[in-house]
């Protein structure tokens, strides 16, 4: 009895909020993915691609969207740790705080790599959770994806049948859309390849690029020029094929060691909006395989 | 089958005492550190106050080598419904002082916030940030002389955020009135209080403000002033018993190409603030002096602009302009030959700043101030601080 009643209020509770849930995105790739798995819900996305992740400010606008936010998706593993929990706190949003349902962290449904076995500020900015730039692998999206589903269906219970079509639905486009990724990058299997920031472990395990060397001394650090003169000497012993940036990082690092080792610099999109192309999360992918394998040539 | 039941209850209970064991490391709360210190160069006594200032707090700077504060902070949550947070500074000199000490509420809900115990005043914009976060050495003329650099209460806080896509935040607080301009006093009800509102957003993806408007209403009892200059040419002790009102004015605009504030930004802040304080000096009240007692009214108003540019990556360098202005005093007819009244003198300094930050956690600065708050005593200062940020990674506020 209890359980029909509360199920009736419930129901009656969304209708009168016109149902749609209000969700803020930390970062685009997670708006994007909601936009597929939720397509009526009131969408906000908190950063963007140009925008270094690990540097957002908790400015007013934020905290006022998050005081309205049914749901919080984030990357998680501490990639908004600068930002994000003055940002909750402040918002007095109870349904959002961490450990509550309206709270979810992308990094929970998939596996994390560069987990450090030693935590240290000395090694620079290491998240103790594991590399956060999870987004650059497309598989990562499938699990990601059913996990948010269920939470959407859990907090709009009245909607849960929609969610679970529209999740079937991604689910057998992004499948497909995978493997015709894979084929297409097949030639970058074993290709060396230098970054400039440790983001790219994801992409390198989906794709089998093989990293030979980091333009950051340590992670989230910049590199000086005499730094990038021993990664030069490290690339003329090991060659690479081509450096990789993210699009909100500074070009010069790239460029220099381009021109001097003769490989191609690949900005990335690395996220949805990193560039014209990357309108939307297949949008993102076709681009950044594209970009991969004209680095190639 | 007696013992294999044991042995699983054995077995659990070593899993459960491992997992407990675990746990309470676990729960250990976020701990930080910050350590700084500055040298300084000053032509004058850093124990001069800025002229017309005398009744006012003068927190003033070290000379020479200074360590400064370290300051430990301790935050975790307390259960579902609580937060703590603990700041304590260690002063170079030995002993150890609480600069924060309050719960907040964490489940209240519909934009309610509740802090209570001993926090920063959420008046204004720059009097929330601790000394590890300011973009200069030092505060604000406008802060030093009216607020002591920082108005620091006891009491509660009460904020509410609007539902509303703009943010609009309202506060209200009721305190001991612990700080300057109030004065410590044991009675039951509030010694002070506080309500201040502010409104921000961003305008597209580069650009972002807030502004904000704070009142501030105390009462001074027997407040003392020493080495206050009369208008016999002496230094006298004074002291003060009225009513205190500020009222305040915040603005902060800032920008960064593409949102983006790792490459490069700009920052503009202004503050302005208004005391008028109303009530009956007693002039001279040292041993041996005249005590005499009469009204006594003025208006003193103070503000500062400044302007922090990134240019780089880790590098920022800031101008700041600050002005303070005494006003004009109502005295009593029986203090009328001994209070000054009107100094003719408006104080005021302009200050650069450079700064390096290695990373997000250490900071080095270099800051310059031609410092025209005292009269006939101008002053080159030279600074250079450096601060460090062990543990927790403390997220910072707008």
């Amino acid at each position: 009895m209890n359980k029909i009643i509360s199920a009736l209020c419930l129901l009656l509770l969304s209708n009168a909020a016109h149902a749609a849930i209000n969700l803020f995105a930390c970062e685009p790739e997670w708006a994007a993915l909601a936009r597929q798995l939720a397509p009526d819900a009131d969408i906000y996305t908190a950063t963007g691609a140009l925008q270094d992740p690990h540097r957002i400010e908790a400015r007013p606008s934020l905290i006022a969207r998050a005081r309205r936010a049914d749901l919080v998706v984030c990357t998680g593993a501490e990639l908004e740790m600068a930002w994000l929990p003055v940002v909750l706190r402040e918002s007095s949003n109870g349904k959002v705080q961490p450990g509550s349902d309206g709270y979810f962290e992308a990094a929970d449904a998939v596996t994390m790599l560069e987990v450090p076995s030693r935590l240290d500020r000395a090694d620079g900015d290491v998240h103790a959770r594991g590399n956060p730039h999870i987004q650059t692998d497309a598989r990562n999206f499938l699990p990601i994806a059913a996990a948010l589903s269920a939470r959407l269906a859990q907090l709009d219970p009245a909607h849960a049948g929609a969610y679970r079509q529209h999740l079937a639905a991604f689910e057998h486009d992004w499948r497909a859309a995978i493997a015709k990724w894979e084929q297409q990058a097949a030639p970058l299997k074993g290709v060396p390849v230098v970054v400039q920031h440790q983001g790219f472990p994801y992409l390198a395990a989906w794709l089998g690029l093989r990293q030979v060397a980091v333009l950051e001394p340590k992670p989230g650090m910049d590199p000086s020029a005499a730094w990038l003169a021993q990664v030069l000497a490290t690339l003329q012993r090991q060659p690479a094929k081509m450096v990789l940036r993210a699009a909100y990082q500074d070009g010069r690092p790239s460029e220099w060691i381009a021109q001097r080792a003769g490989i191609a610099a690949v900005e990335l999109p690395y996220t949805v909006g990193g560039n014209d192309e990357a309108k939307d999360l297949y949008r993102l992918f076709d681009d950044t395989v594209a970009r991969l394998l004209k680095g190639l040539q | 089958m007696f013992d294999i039941k044991r042995l699983c209850a054995l077995v659990l209970l070593g899993l459960a005492s491992h997992a407990q064991a675990a746990n309470e490391a676990a729960f250990n709360p976020a701990f930080s550190l910050i350590l700084s210190g500055t040298y300084a160069s000053l032509r004058q006594d850093p124990a001069t106050p800025a002229t017309g200032f005398a009744m006012n707090p003068n927190p003033g700077h070290e000379q020479g080598f200074n360590i400064g504060e370290s300051e430990m902070g301790i935050s975790a949550n307390v259960d579902p419904q609580f937060r703590g947070v603990a700041t304590l500074a260690l002063a170079a000199a030995g002993g150890v002082s609480v600069e924060n000490a309050y719960v907040q509420s964490t489940s209240l809900g519909d934009g309610l916030n509740l802090k209570f115990g001993r926090f920063f005043s959420g008046l204004g914009y720059l009097n929330e940030q601790h000394a590890h976060a300011w973009d200069f050495v030092d505060q604000p003329l406008v802060y030093a002389a009216l607020w002591e650099n920082q108005l620091g209460e006891d009491g509660v806080q009460l904020k509410w955020l609007a539902p509303t896509e703009l943010f609009v935040e309202l506060g209200g607080e009721m305190g001991k009135g612990r700080g300057f301009p109030g004065t410590d006093r044991a009675k039951n009800g509030s010694g002070a209080g506080v309500l201040f509102l502010h409104v921000g957003d961003d305008i597209g993806s580069e650009q972002s403000w807030r502004a904000g408007l704070s009142l501030h209403r105390t009462r001074a009892v027997a407040r003392e002033s020493s080495k206050v200059p009369d208008l016999h040419g002496n230094t006298v002790t004074d002291q003060f018993t009225g009513d205190s009102r500020t009222a305040g004015l915040d603005l902060v605009w800032k920008y960064a190409p593409n949102g983006n504030i790792k490459e490069r930004y700009l920052k503009l802040q202004g503050e302005y603030f208004r005391r008028n304080e109303n009530g009956d000096l007693s002039y001279d009240t040292g041993s041996g002096g005249t005590n005499v007692t009469d009204s006594y009214a003025v208006t003193q108003r103070g503000w500062y602009m400044q302007g922090v540019y990134q240019f780089m990556p880790r590098w920022r360098t800031a101008l700041r302009i600050d002005r303070l202005d005494p006003g004009s005093a109502s005295v009593g007819t029986a203090n009328a030959t001994n209070v000054i009244a009107n100094y003719a003198f408006k104080p005021s300094r302009t200050t650069l700043m450079l700064d390096y930050s290695p990373s997000e956690f250490s900071r080095i600065r270099v800051q310059l101030a031609n410092d025209q708050s005292r009269q006939n005593l101008s002053d080159k200062q030279l600074f250079v601080q450096y601060i460090m940020s062990l543990g927790a990674h403390g997220a910072h506020s707008y």
